[in-house]
């Protein structure tokens, strides 16, 4: 229920989730499952945190089995659940650790038994089996252990959640972040939120407005920044943010994640991803989870290290970089110095009884991997506190979309996809594919790198409105290895009718400009050149840094330009006679001979056909 | 025993085949050697001479080139080579261009929905330029998605263009797979293809499909597909079915109008008599006394021999790959010329996407005769020249002056060559 005032709109709800990452939206599904009027508010779009910025590995535990075997456990089981629910979201590659000679074979012995006290499936693997699993897998591997790691999709998985929470009555509030904790006779009785500015599809306030929601609880799941919603109530969080370098690679060199079998250390994993593979990472203890430096030695030491495991990497053609924070958190007194040691385990923060301060419950730590079961504690919490009765009943209920994948392949043939596209369109839509694919109109594709086709787009575009950047999120368009060049206009065009040309156009600007912003740091080789080539295409060609329909761009003066040559008249200063028979300014026929030589152009078949 | 020719040009772009045109007008025997094909086919086929100095729009190329800085390819071959290149050019390519009668831009419509400024255009545009007051009417089509009319309409009219513009958007006569490509549509209208009806062909169904729009328009553009083989043609039966002018809209790749330019221009080639040779790179080459004797191009493993007292390296600059660059610096793969570059990655290009960015200047820097410089700035190499993309010094995108900078250096390095032969 909401009310107008003249500062802004009030509104109530029973609990209010802070965060709209994988905690959040898990959050936010459990108790509007169980129930409970849920509203979750987030500062940007769904996944603007470490949510959108992580490695998406499907833990099966392994790397935990030896330092940290209660997470391990966890992992495993939550890997489980979700290949499950989450079938959509997840792509069951496998992994394996490798050996190389210089790594301890004690360490390789811990790994395997540790594995096996925590239940995880783990099979030895010589040298050369490991190469028959990974082709390009080097020749200075000892062994291997093959686990049940797996990829998941962090984009895909929030969506799903936040459409489910929709669904079930909850409310879904992104663009609006909390400014103010609303505390009375010391307890929390509710959040300040700003309706923002900017793209993006707000259905519940205006821009600029500030809405009051009381609520009867409040869940702080703003991971790296939850000590900043502490300080709004004068709490004091412990979060100690660590980030770490991604490196997206424009082929999937390999189809299982690759580990490398040695005690904690910086680039160690290559995750394949749809049709990229990302290298990961480091970790470094920064001091603001949104200023912190991104490091060009990151990035190459990611290369150097991971081409030891798979040499082809060496050679390969990058396309993108990023970065993410881990929302650490240690116990008070605990005084790790060394982040990689400190537990990757998750914590619930009752303010009531950790501070005296009632109505909220701070969650940290912990990982995407268990972000259900992360979910599932916080709202057993919540609940006994509200008195209600609710079961959890996230682990049985699949995620929308997931439900059927069967069905889908007929689909493919009734749309008319060719298979890779069809199969990939499919399985991103999952169980909706038939609702999305089944417009009766055309379905060109629009970016071609990702195969992502005009309905897809938007169906995207039917929930995140203008926010291209959340369209791209939930459909991988313009992702791919021309980073946007492509086609980011064509995505922007997507929203034409139903948006006017201006916001279409600063739709597309930004869009492009998150594009460049994303690949500077892995700007050299084949990703320069396209980088290179989209400059010529989007200024040159299309002339878009001066575009004359920009305000701040001068008017032009049509008529000091050539309007082309009208026979008889002489030009002013040509340099030669003007060339004649080409142009047709009566509406008459055209002259016949007009650029053909008589000899007829070379046959191109099928090499020009590929964009 | 070595293929021996006067001029070796190394690299078929329009810098290549502009050098090995105006080395030919000096009668002495001409070798082009090209890897692959040109950037002609990503580019729209528009010829830029200079359209934006300092940021300011630039209504006559001529006033605003004097006031470039040092080290600028146009300062470097100065207005005389201009002039030349582009009299090369225009004969090059005959009546198939206009713009040549006079020394102003032109405003043509692009994909995007803006105009931009150029020098020569394709004859297939000149109806849709924009200092023409005519009402027009823009066709995309619903298969289509980087063209969208009603959009690019929209567009102009927030550009102020000086005419009644509205576009509309159609199904295509014939239905293609959900990736075609605008070579699809192109080779359908050539061959004027039965339209998906069965009874009726391609143009015709496009041409009453078109006229139920047309409401007066004085003129009709298309996305840049009207046909590969035969545009003429194509171009002319839907101008006289309409009654109507028909203009193209230059497109991204793959660009229609980029590859018949370059049909074109290698007719040119061998009407003047130059010898071509693809499908293979320069990979290495032999010195003498400070000059290159010999280029050797690797075929598969096999090494080919080329002798030529002079050469011209027209390779190209990122895009097509003259200019290499990897994660510790940047570099000029052929012969290594030094290629002037910050240090630091995170220098080479700045936070805006439209920035003014250093990457956009990478390449190789020449004297006033066109000889790659060294970092001590002393040529490399005593019978090498260097033209196109492949030299620095020159934001293509930002200038709008990518095809005008590939011609008229061609132009000066070729001639150089061929007197020096
Ligand atoms: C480099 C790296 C690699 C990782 N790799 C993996 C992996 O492979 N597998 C795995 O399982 N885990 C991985 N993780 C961990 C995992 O990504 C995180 O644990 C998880 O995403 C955290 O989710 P979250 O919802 O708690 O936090 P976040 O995703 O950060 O969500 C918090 C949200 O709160 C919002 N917010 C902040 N302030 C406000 C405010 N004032 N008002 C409203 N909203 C606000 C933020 O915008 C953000 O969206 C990785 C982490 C990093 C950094
Ligand atoms: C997307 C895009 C849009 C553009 N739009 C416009 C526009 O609207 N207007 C405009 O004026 N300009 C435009 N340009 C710029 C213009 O097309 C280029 O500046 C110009 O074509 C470059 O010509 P070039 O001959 O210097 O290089 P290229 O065309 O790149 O030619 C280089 C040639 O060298 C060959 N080569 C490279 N290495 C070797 C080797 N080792 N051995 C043998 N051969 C080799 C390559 O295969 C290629 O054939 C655009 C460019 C792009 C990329």
């Amino acid at each position: 229920m909401s009310v107008h005032t003249s500062s802004g709109t009030e509104s109530d709800t029973e609990v209010v989730v802070i965060g709209g990452g994988s905690t959040g939206c898990g959050i936010a599904r459990d108790l509007a499952m169980r129930g409970v009027e849920v509203t979750l508010v987030e500062k940007g779009n769904l996944t603007h945190g470490t949510t959108g910025r992580m490695h998406g590995l499907l833990h099966s535990g392994a790397r935990y089995a030896v330092s940290d075997q209660e997470s391990a456990r966890e992992c495993i089981t939550e890997t489980r659940v979700l290949e499950d629910i989450a079938s959509h979201c997840v792509e069951e590659t496998g992994g394996l650790f490798v050996q190389l000679e210089e790594d301890d074979d004690a360490y390789y012995e811990e790994k395997l038994q540790g594995c096996r006290d925590c239940d995880i499936p783990a099979e030895e693997l010589t040298a050369e089996q490991a190469r028959e699993v990974e082709p390009y897998l080097t020749n200075e591997a000892q062994r291997a252990i093959r686990v049940p790691d797996g990829a998941i999709d962090p984009f895909r998985l929030c969506v799903a959640n936040a459409a489910d929470t929709e669904r079930h009555g909850g409310r879904i509030e992104t663009h609006a972040p909390v400014t103010d904790l609303l505390v009375e006779d010391g307890e929390v009785v509710g959040v300040e939120i700003q309706h923002e500015s900017g793209p993006g599809k707000r259905v519940h306030g205006k821009e600029g407005e500030t809405e009051e929601i009381r609520a009867e609880y409040v869940v702080n799941a703003t991971g790296a920044w939850a000590g900043r919603i502490g300080e709004m109530a004068g709490l004091d969080i412990e979060v100690r943010p660590s980030k770490g370098v991604m490196v997206v690679m424009n082929v999937r060199q390999v189809d299982t994640v690759i580990n490398r079998c040695k005690p904690k250390g910086d680039a160690d994993i290559v995750v394949p991803h749809e049709t990229t593979c990302i290298l990961g990472t480091t970790d470094e203890e920064v001091s603001d989870p949104e200023e912190y430096p991104e490091e060009q030695w990151e990035v190459d030491l990611m290369i150097d290290e991971l081409s030891k495991l798979v040499p082809l990497l060496e050679d390969a053609r990058t396309i993108r970089s990023y970065w993410g924070v881990r929302p650490l958190y240690e116990p008070p007194d605990t005084g790790t110095t060394d982040p990689t040691d400190i537990s990757r385990q998750f914590f619930l923060l009752d303010h009531a009884d950790r501070d005296g301060v009632a109505g909220m419950t701070s969650i940290v730590g912990g990982k995407l991997t268990t972000y259900r079961l992360m979910a599932e504690e916080i709202s057993n919490h919540v609940c006994e506190q509200l008195g209600v009765e609710g079961e959890c009943t996230t682990a049985e209920e699949p995620l929308p979309g997931s439900e059927d994948f069967s069905v889908l392949r007929d689909y493919m043939e009734e749309f008319g996809l060719r298979s890779p596209i069809g199969k990939r369109s499919v399985q991103r839509l999952g169980s909706k594919a038939e609702e999305v694919l089944k417009t009766g109109e055309r379905n060109p594709v629009v970016c071609t790198c990702e195969a992502v086709t005009s309905a897809e787009l938007r169906d995207a575009i039917s929930h995140a409105g203008t926010d291209l950047n959340a369209t791209r999120i939930r459909t991988r368009a313009s992702m791919g290895n021309c980073q946007g060049g492509f086609c980011c206009h064509r995505m922007a065009a997507e929203l034409s009718p139903a948006y006017d040309e201006r916001v279409v156009r600063d739709s597309l600007d930004e869009l492009y400009q998150e594009r460049f912003k994303g690949q500077r740091h892995a700007l050299w080789g084949e990703q320069l050149s396209q980088a290179m080539l989209n400059h010529a295409l989007h200024a040159t060609t299309m002339n878009r840094d001066r575009d004359p329909a920009r305000k701040e761009e001068p008017g032009i003066e049509y008529g000091a330009f050539d309007a082309g040559p009208s026979p008889g008249v002489s030009g002013d200063g040509s340099t030669r006679a003007t060339a004649d028979g080409g142009v047709r300014s009566d509406g008459g026929t055209p002259d016949s001979g007009a650029g053909r030589s008589g000899k007829s152009a070379k046959k191109r078949e099928g090499e020009h056909g590929d964009q | 025993m070595a293929i021996s020719d006067d001029v070796l040009v190394i690299g078929g772009g329009l810098a290549g085949v502009s050098s090995a045109l105006a080395a030919a007008q000096e009668g002495v025997r001409v070798r082009l050697i090209s890897h692959k094909k040109s950037t002609l086919r990503n580019a729209s086929g528009l010829i830029d001479l200079l359209g934006y100095a300092d940021g300011e729009l630039v209504a006559d190329p001529f006033e605003a080139i004097p006031v470039l800085p040092e080290g600028h390819p146009y300062e470097r071959v100065g207005i005389e080579a201009i002039r030349g290149g582009f009299s090369l050019f225009d004969e090059a390519v005959g009546a198939s261009y206009l713009g040549a009668h006079t020394d102003r831009n032109a405003l043509v419509p692009t994909y995007g929905g803006t105009v931009k400024p150029t020098a020569r255009y394709p004859v297939s545009t000149a109806a849709g330029l924009a200092s023409d007051s005519r009402s027009t009417l823009l066709v995309g089509f619903e298969g289509l998605s980087a063209f969208d009319a009603p959009l690019a309409a929209e567009h102009l009219q927030a550009a102020d263009v000086p005419f009644d513009v509205h576009g509309v958007s159609i199904a295509f006569p014939k239905r293609f797979r959900s990736d075609a490509t605008a070579m699809r549509f192109a080779r359908a209208l050539d061959r004027d293809e039965p339209a998906e009806n069965g009874e009726s062909h391609t143009r015709d169904v496009l041409v009453e499909t078109v006229k139920a729009h047309l409401d007066g328009a004085e003129r009709v553009g298309f996305p840049a597909l009207l046909g590969e083989d035969t545009p003429e043609e194509v171009r002319g039966s839907l101008e006289s079915a309409l009654g109507v002018d028909v203009f193209e809209v230059p497109m991204g790749p793959p660009s229609l109008p980029g590859l018949r330019l370059e049909d074109r221009l290698y007719e040119a080639l061998d009407e003047a008599g130059v010898r071509v040779t693809t499908g293979n790179p320069v990979a290495e080459f032999d010195t003498e006394n400070g000059r290159i004797t010999t280029v050797y191009t690797d075929r598969g493993g096999q090494r080919v021999p080329f002798e030529a007292s002079e050469v011209v390296l027209a390779t190209g600059g990122l895009v097509g790959k003259g200019i290499g660059s990897n994660r510790k610096g940047v570099y000029e793969p052929v012969f290594d010329c030094y290629v002037s570059h910050p240090e630091e990655r995170s220098e080479w290009s700045r936070e805006g996407a439209f920035d003014d960015h250093p990457f956009a200047r990478f390449g190789v820097s020449v004297d006033r005769d066109m000889q790659p410089l060294d970092a001590e700035e002393s040529a490399e190499y005593g019978n090498l020249r260097a033209a196109g993309s492949v030299l620095g010094g020159y934001d293509l995108a930002n200038e709008k002056s990518g095809s005008g900078v590939s011609i008229a250096t061609g132009y000066a390095a070729g001639r150089a060559a061929g007197e020096h032969a």
